[in-house]
C-alpha cells in the first residue's frame, strides 16, 4: 500500500469550512439510537407514558384562557380562545425545546464526548427528532380538538397554507438548532449563558404572538415582532389551520433568512468548538 | 515488512493552566473593560504577573512525540502519572486535536477508553448494545449479527431485558467490555480497562484481546499494569513529561521505566513527628533496607532476603523492653509481624545510648508496594516506647521473577508466596 492511502488524518486546526457533515450523514444510524434513548428514556416509569404531552398542552392552553381570555380579555383574531391557545403552545413548545434541549449539547454530554470520538452534531440533530415525537402528539390532540370545533360550528377556515406546515416545521427547527448550538458552544466557556436560555426562551415567548394575534400589535411594537423570526412561523401555521392571522411572504423570507444565518453561524462556531472543547470544559 | 497503520508525525499538545473553568462572561467582561482603560487586570491575584493574553501558563502534556505502528502490533503505552499516556490516546481517538503535527491513520479506529460510557441506566441491556455499539461506530445490522455473542461473552443472558441500572456493578462492566470487544476495528484504542471483573472474566477479556491481534488488527493500549504490557504487548512505548523517551520490546522498555521511577534509595530519616505518641524514652532516627554489606539498597528483587536495619536513640532507662517491626500491605493489611524477644523469651534491658537494630525478613512477598511499621513496648503491662507507623515505602520488583511465576501472579490473589512443596499420591 502506497504511503498515500490514509483514511485519516488528525491535524490541530481545522478551517472553518472542514464542516465534515458527510459523517453526520453516515452516523444515521447513531443518530436513531440516541431518538430511541431520549424518548424512551422520559417516559420510563411514568404512568402515563407519552400521554404526558397531551396533559401538559391541556392544561397550559387551559390556563392561558382563563387568564389571557377571560381575565385580560386578549383578542384572539376572532377565533375560539381553546383552540387559538393550543395552537400557539404546541408550536413554540417544540421551538423551545428544540433551543432549550440543543443548548446543553456539550455540558450535558461532557463524559461521552470526552471518550469516544463520533459526528458531535449527531446529538443535537437527534433532540430536533425525539422533540419532533413530542410535537407530533400535541399537533395531534391540537388536529381533534380542531376537528371538535369545526364540528360544533365555529368559525374556523383551514386552507391550502396546510401543505406549507413542514416547511414550517424545518424552519422552527433550524432556528431552535441554530440558536441551540450557538448557546452550546459558547457554554462551554461561558456557564452564565445557560441560565439566561431558560428565561431568555420564556420572554422570547411574550415577544412571539402566542398569547395574542399580530394584528393587535401596532407601531414600534409591531416592528419589534415582526423583526421576530418565529412571529411569521407562528402566524403562518394560525392561518394555514383557523383561517385567522396575519401572512406575509415577505416576513416568511425574513425568516427562512434568519433561520440560515443562524444556522450557518452555529454550525461555523459548533464545529470551530467541539475540536477542543474538552480542554476547557 | 507490514504496512504502517498509524504514524504520529512531530505531535504536540500544550494545555493552558489556570484558565479552565470558573471563568464566567462577567469576568472576561471585566479584563476587556480593564484592557480597553489600559488598567491592569482586575481579577488577577496580588503578586501574580500579568502576562496580557496570558501566555507562558501553559504544560506540554506531549512534546514533537513521533512514532509509526504497524499493523497486527500491539502497542503498550507506559509512563508515570501526567506523562502524556491519556493525551496520546485521547488524541488518537479524535476526542481533542492536537497542538502541533499530525497523526495519519489507515483504517477505522474505535477507542475503548473507559467501560459504560454512554450507557443509559433506564434502557434495558438489548437496547444499550445498540445504542453503545452505535457510539462506538457500529452498523445496526453487524449488531444483529452479533448481538448473541456479546450476550453470550458478558454471562448476562437471563437480564438482557432488564434496564441496566438494576444490573450490578459487575454486569455492567462485563455487558460494556462485551460490547468493545466484539467491535471489528482495524484499530482498536484502549484504556485501562482490562481489570474489571471477577478472575475469570479477566482472563476471557485477556484472551480476547490477543484474539483482536492476532486476527491482524492494530491495538494501542495504556495500562499501569506491567505484567500485562509484558505478557500482550508487542511493542512497548514510554513517555515521561509528554515526551517519547523509549519505543521498543516490552521487557526492555518495562526495565528502563522501572529504574527511572525508583531512584530513591530505601532509607528515610525519621523525624520527631513521625513518630505516633511523640519522643517518650526511644527516639528513632533513620529507617533502611540494607544489603550484606551494610549498605543502603534501592531496590528489593523478588525473593531477595531484606534486611531491615534501624537506629534509635535510648533517651531514658528501660528494665524490660521489646521492639516489633511489622510488614503491610498498602491498603494496612499486616502480612508479617514479628518480635525482637522472639527468639529468646526475655525482655531487652536499655541503658540510655545509640542503637543500631538490625532484622533479617525472609521475603516471599509477591511483586508490589509495602510499607514497615516500627514500635517499642517496656514493660510493666506494655506500654509504648516508641511507635512510626508509617516507618518506610519499599517495593518488591519484578526482577529475578521467572515467566512461570509471572502468569501464576497475573491470576492469584494472594498476598505471600508460600514456597510450598506439593505431592499428589495416588494410592488406589
Amino acid at each position: 500500500m502506497s504511503d498515500t492511502n490514509w483514511t485519516m488524518i488528525i491535524r490541530p486546526k481545522r478551517g472553518w469550512l472542514d464542516l465534515r457533515l458527510s459523517e453526520l450523514w453516515q452516523s444515521k444510524e447513531l443518530i436513531r439510537q440516541f431518538v430511541w434513548r431520549d424518548f424512551v428514556s422520559v417516559y420510563k416509569q411514568t404512568i402515563l407514558g407519552p400521554l404526558w404531552y397531551i396533559v401538559q398542552a391541556l392544561l397550559t392552553s387551559v390556563t392561558m384562557t382563563v387568564i389571557f381570555g377571560n381575565i385580560a380579555k386578549l383578542s384572539t383574531d376572532g377565533l375560539p380562545q381553546f383552540l387559538f391557545y393550543l395552537s400557539g403552545t404546541a408550536i413554540w413548545s417544540y421551538f423551545s425545546a428544540c433551543l432549550t434541549k440543543t443548548a446543553t449539547t456539550f455540558k450535558d454530554n461532557a463524559t461521552l464526548f470526552g471518550k469516544v470520538y463520533f459526528p458531535r452534531l449527531s446529538v443535537p440533530v437527534s433532540i430536533l427528532i425525539s422533540s419532533l415525537i413530542s410535537f407530533a402528539i400535541q399537533f395531534g390532540l391540537f388536529i381533534g380538538f380542531l376537528i371538535y370545533f369545526k364540528l360544533v360550528g365555529a368559525s374556523i377556515h383551514p386552507n391550502t397554507w396546510i401543505l406549507f406546515t413542514p416547511a414550517l416545521i424545518l424552519m422552527m427547527a433550524g432556528l431552535g438548532l441554530g440558536f441551540g448550538i450557538i448557546v452550546s458552544s459558547l457554554t462551554t466557556r461561558y456557564r452564565d449563558l445557560q441560565y439566561l436560555v431558560t428565561f431568555g426562551v420564556q420572554l422570547m415567548m411574550f415577544l412571539t404572538p402566542i398569547v395574542y394575534p399580530l394584528s393587535t400589535a401596532k407601531g414600534k411594537f409591531r416592528l419589534l415582532l415582526i423583526a421576530n423570526p418565529m412571529t411569521s412561523i407562528v402566524e403562518c401555521f394560525r392561518y394555514a389551520f383557523l383561517g385567522a392571522g396575519t401572512i406575509n411572504i415577505n416576513y416568511l423570507l425574513y425568516s427562512l433568512g434568519f433561520m440560515f444565518v443562524v444556522l450557518v453561524i452555529g454550525i461555523l462556531i459548533f464545529n470551530r468548538v467541539e475540536a477542543t472543547f474538552m480542554d476547557t470544559v | 515488512m507490514s504496512t504502517t497503520v498509524i504514524s504520529v508525525e512531530n505531535v504536540s499538545k500544550y494545555y493552558r493552566l489556570g484558565l479552565i473553568g470558573g471563568r464566567t462572561l462577567h469576568d472576561d467582561f471585566e479584563r476587556w473593560l480593564a484592557k480597553v482603560r489600559g488598567k491592569p487586570d482586575p481579577l488577577l491575584k496580588i503578586g501574580q504577573e500579568d502576562h496580557g493574553n496570558r501566555k507562558g501558563e501553559y504544560i506540554w502534556a506531549l512534546r514533537e512525540v513521533r512514532f509509526d505502528v504497524h499493523q497486527g502490533e500491539v502497542l503498550g503505552v507506559i509512563g508515570r502519572n501526567g506523562a502524556g499516556k491519556s493525551t496520546l490516546l485521547k488524541i488518537l481517538s479524535r476526542v481533542t486535536a492536537p497542538t502541533s503535527g499530525q497523526v495519519k491513520v489507515k483504517g477505522r479506529v474505535a477507542s475503548l477508553l473507559e467501560v459504560g460510557t454512554g450507557f443509559h441506566p433506564e434502557l434495558t441491556g438489548r437496547e444499550n448494545i445498540y445504542l453503545n455499539g452505535a457510539i462506538l461506530g457500529m452498523k445496526s445490522n453487524e449488531i444483529n449479527r452479533k448481538l448473541d455473542e456479546i450476550v453470550d461473552f458478558a454471562e448476562i443472558d437471563k437480564f438482557i431485558d432488564t434496564p441496566v441500572k438494576r444490573y450490578s456493578s459487575g454486569m455492567y462492566v462485563r455487558l460494556a467490555f462485551s460490547i468493545a470487544a466484539h467491535l471489528e476495528p482495524e484499530i482498536l484504542i484502549v484504556d485501562e480497562v482490562l481489570a474489571v471483573g471477577d478472575v475469570s472474566f479477566q482472563k476471557k477479556s485477556a484472551k480476547k484481546m490477543r484474539d483482536v491481534s492476532t486476527a491482524g488488527r492494530t491495538v494501542v493500549f495504556v495500562s499501569h499494569n506491567l505484567l500485562l504490557i509484558r505478557a500482550m504487548c508487542t511493542t512497548c512505548l514510554l513517555l515521561e513529561k509528554g515526551r517519547l523517551i523509549t519505543k521498543g520490546d516490552p521487557n526492555s522498555v518495562v526495565q528502563e521505566y522501572l529504574s527511572t521511577q525508583y531512584t530513591t534509595s530505601l532509607f528515610r530519616r525519621i523525624e520527631e513527628g513521625d513518630h505516633a505518641y511523640g519522643v517518650g524514652k526511644v527516639r528513632v532516627n533513620t529507617v533502611a533496607i540494607v544489603d550484606e554489606k551494610g549498605e543502603v539498597i534501592k531496590d528489593i528483587k523478588y525473593h531477595q532476603p531484606i534486611q531491615v536495619q534501624i537506629s534509635l536513640d535510648v533517651i531514658s532507662h528501660v528494665p524490660a523492653g521489646k521492639f516489633s517491626l511489622c510488614i503491610m500491605t498498602m491498603e494496612d493489611a499486616r502480612i508479617i509481624m514479628t518480635h525482637s524477644i522472639d527468639n529468646d523469651d526475655d525482655y531487652h534491658e536499655l541503658v540510655p545510648g545509640r542503637y543500631v537494630v538490625n532484622i533479617q525478613i525472609f521475603n516471599g512477598l509477591k511483586p508490589g508496594d509495602y510499607k514497615l511499621e516500627f514500635g517499642g513496648h517496656y514493660l510493666p503491662s506494655t506500654i509504648s516506647l516508641c511507635h512510626i507507623p508509617d516507618a518506610l515505602h519499599f517495593r518488591i520488583s519484578e526482577d529475578g521473577l521467572t515467566p512461570g511465576d509471572r502468569a501464576a501472579f497475573c491470576n492469584r490473589n494472594s498476598l505471600v508466596d508460600g514456597n510450598c512443596k506439593w505431592e499428589l499420591q495416588f494410592l488406589t
